[in-house]
């Protein structure tokens, strides 16, 4: 039977990762890390799973070993964390495109600078065109629901991809909160036994892991990899409807929270959303039409998926924890606006800039927010098409 | 109370263990069968520097991830920093204030910028330097925070602590009884305080 706790978002993906018992972890084990490899590693040393722990010199080098340990056959994970994920750069690709199903624990925190270690979303944001699965979670509940489901995702024949399970930084990585955790078998037949089709140390069938390859075949790679980011997308509606049905929560791509007659909508990823979804129901208190749409998997990005759900709206207010440095708003607002074109969505948007480098984000601020946007609609009012909140005045 | 249940802010210092103490109360609070959330601020890590931890506790399921501006109670775990750090911001003049000094509510008053609710007063340091031998004033403060917020009853608390302490202190339970020591000498200590304000 499930049982109801409470505890870290760190600890409750250390603890899935204990249910899971991959066989290999190389990781940095200092920060910028977080607790999870200490944590896993703590499971290791008093001998409640069998997973290998590889204590690295480096990002680079835990990403380069998890890829070697993933080639082997070996299911594999690693744990990072801002600028740790910034080093693992160069690998993130070669995982990717090497077709490796590792699970990475990204707690999301800035890059520098100034230097500041606080939460927001420019490190998994930063490596969103790496070829990599990016699934996202409000609590400590959905990193760790997430988690239990990154292999059937990253796994399955049809995929074949890395995947990252990320939660924001503090806070829910270092904030207690109520958990439902679920049985230890239950999660291991969940998640099932790893059974590669190919790997190196596989005598009868010999393969070549990361080969050199011309122009004349390179392309064609490439493609592949994005069919199989195409593929990743009935995978994990397959796989959040299986655990729906087995666990009792969750969400496909996204959370539609009183959506359905709303007038304005504010669509945003992590920790954020759960402040909104509060400010959500002060407002319809009040008799305001207004929902939110908290984005669960960035990569793929479920585009039509997202226009359909916003079809029927005045206005949709677009809110980035990252800066993208393009002018006319961050990762989230440029690719949702661009599917809401291609759906012929003709709906106003603004792109909101927030919670940059741990600025707090507050039930207030989702008000302010969804006034402007009526006030947008209602009275024609001329406002940026990118803006920040929540700066000092 | 707000619609978010009890809030309760933390002010202390690196080292003297306010997140501790927060991430504690969320701990025993979840016994009571509530929901919680015990949460630190992180700034600079260092010794010393001044730090914030919060507490969200309900009946209802907690969705902001915020801080907490306007708390029902702030605890501060060291008086040092009624000068550095504008503590009552927000509190509400129904909650109260729990101040980690030997000098009495009346002499902290005049520090605390026209406060109007309930100021209490803990001498934290010399209840934890009598039960073990040494300052670590979070765990008077926690028995405060309990004492006064009445999340959960004396009894209730101290058996859950006992549990807490065992799983937390398992390598060295030579600190477990001294720190049991200190929360049942700190809801003595304020009980003279509590019945005056018609809250014992």
């Amino acid at each position: 039977m499930a049982k109801k706790d409470r505890m870290s978002g760190n600890e409750a993906v250390a603890y899935a990762i204990r249910q899971i018992n991959p066989d290999v972890m190389p990781a940095f084990p200092i920060t910028p890390s977080t607790e999870i490899p200490q944590m896993v590693s703590t499971y290791i040393a008093n001998g409640d799973i069998e997973t290998e722990f590889i204590p690295v010199e480096s990002e680079h080098s835990a990403m380069s070993a998890a890829i070697g340990s993933e080639a082997a056959g070996a299911r594999t994970l690693t744990a990072t964390s801002s600028c740790g994920l910034a080093l693992m750069w160069e690998e993130l690709l070669i995982a990717a495109s090497n077709r490796m199903p590792l699970a990475l624990a990204l707690v999301n925190r800035t890059l520098s600078g100034p230097i500041n270690i606080n939460c927001d979303h420019s490190d998994g944001m930063g490596a969103r065109d790496t070829g990599w699965i990016q699934i996202y979670a409000e609590n400590n509940q959905e990193a760790y629901d997430n988690f239990i489901q990154a292999y059937p995702i990253a796994e399955d024949p049809r995929v074949h991809l890395p995947i990252m399970i990320c939660q924001d930084g503090f806070i829910t990585s270092h904030a207690v909160e109520n958990i439902t955790l679920e049985e230890d078998a239950d999660v291991k037949e969940f998640v099932g036994e790893y059974h590669p089709e190919e790997f190196l140390l596989n005598p009868g069938k010999p393969v070549a892991v990361g080969p050199y390859s011309l122009s004349c075949y390179a392309m064609e790679a490439r493609y592949n990899q994005a069919q199989a980011m195409e593929n990743a997308k009935e995978v994990i509606v397959e796989v959040a409807q299986k655990f729906k049905k087995q666990f009792g929560r969750g969400f496909e791509f996204f959370e539609e929270y009183k959506t359905e007659d709303a007038d304005y909508i504010m669509v945003i990823m992590g920790s954020a959303a759960g402040t909104a979804k509060q400010a959500v129901d002060d407002l319809r208190a009040q008799g305001k039409k207004v929902g939110v749409i908290k984005l669960r998997v960035f990569r793929p990005f479920p585009a039509e998926e997202l226009a359909a759900a916003l079809k029927n709206c005045k206005a949709v207010a677009i809110m980035d924890r990252t800066e993208s440095y393009n002018t006319h708003g961050g990762p989230l607002a440029a690719e949702l606006t661009a599917g809401l074109y291609r759906a012929k969505v003709w709906i106003e948007t603004v792109c909101y800039t927030y919670g940059l480098a741990g600025r707090d984000f507050m039930v207030e601020t989702v008000y302010d927010i969804f006034n402007e946007l009526e006030d947008v609609v209602e009275n024609g009012k001329k406002v940026e098409q990118h803006k920040y909140v929540g700066l000092r005045k | 109370m707000s619609s978010s249940g009890l809030e309760i802010r933390w002010h202390g210092r690196g080292g003297q263990g306010a997140k501790t103490a927060a991430l504690l109360l969320a701990d025993v609070a979840f016994k009571t069968g509530a929901y919680v959330q015990g949460f630190p601020e992180y700034g600079p890590e260092r010794m010393g520097a001044p730090i914030t931890a919060f507490n969200r506790i309900s009946q209802n399921e907690i969705r902001v991830h915020s801080n907490i501006y306007n708390p029902d109670l702030v605890v501060v775990v060291d008086e040092t920093l009624l000068v550095a750090v504008d503590v009552t911001a927000g509190l509400s003049k129904d909650g109260a204030i729990i101040v980690n000094t030997p000098k009495s509510a009346e002499e902290i008053k005049p520090l605390l910028k026209g406060y109007e609710g309930k100021v209490f007063t803990v001498d934290g340091r010399k209840i934890s330097v009598d039960a073990l031998g040494k300052n670590f004033p979070n765990s008077p403060m926690l028995a405060a925070a309990v004492a006064v917020s009445k999340v959960m009853p004396k009894e209730q608390f101290i058996t859950e602590m006992q549990a807490s302490y065992a799983h937390k202190f398992a390598k060295k339970p030579e600190v477990i009884e001294g720190n049991m020591k200190a929360l049942n000498m700190t809801f003595d200590a304020l009980e003279p305080a509590l019945k005056a304000a018609g809250l014992a």
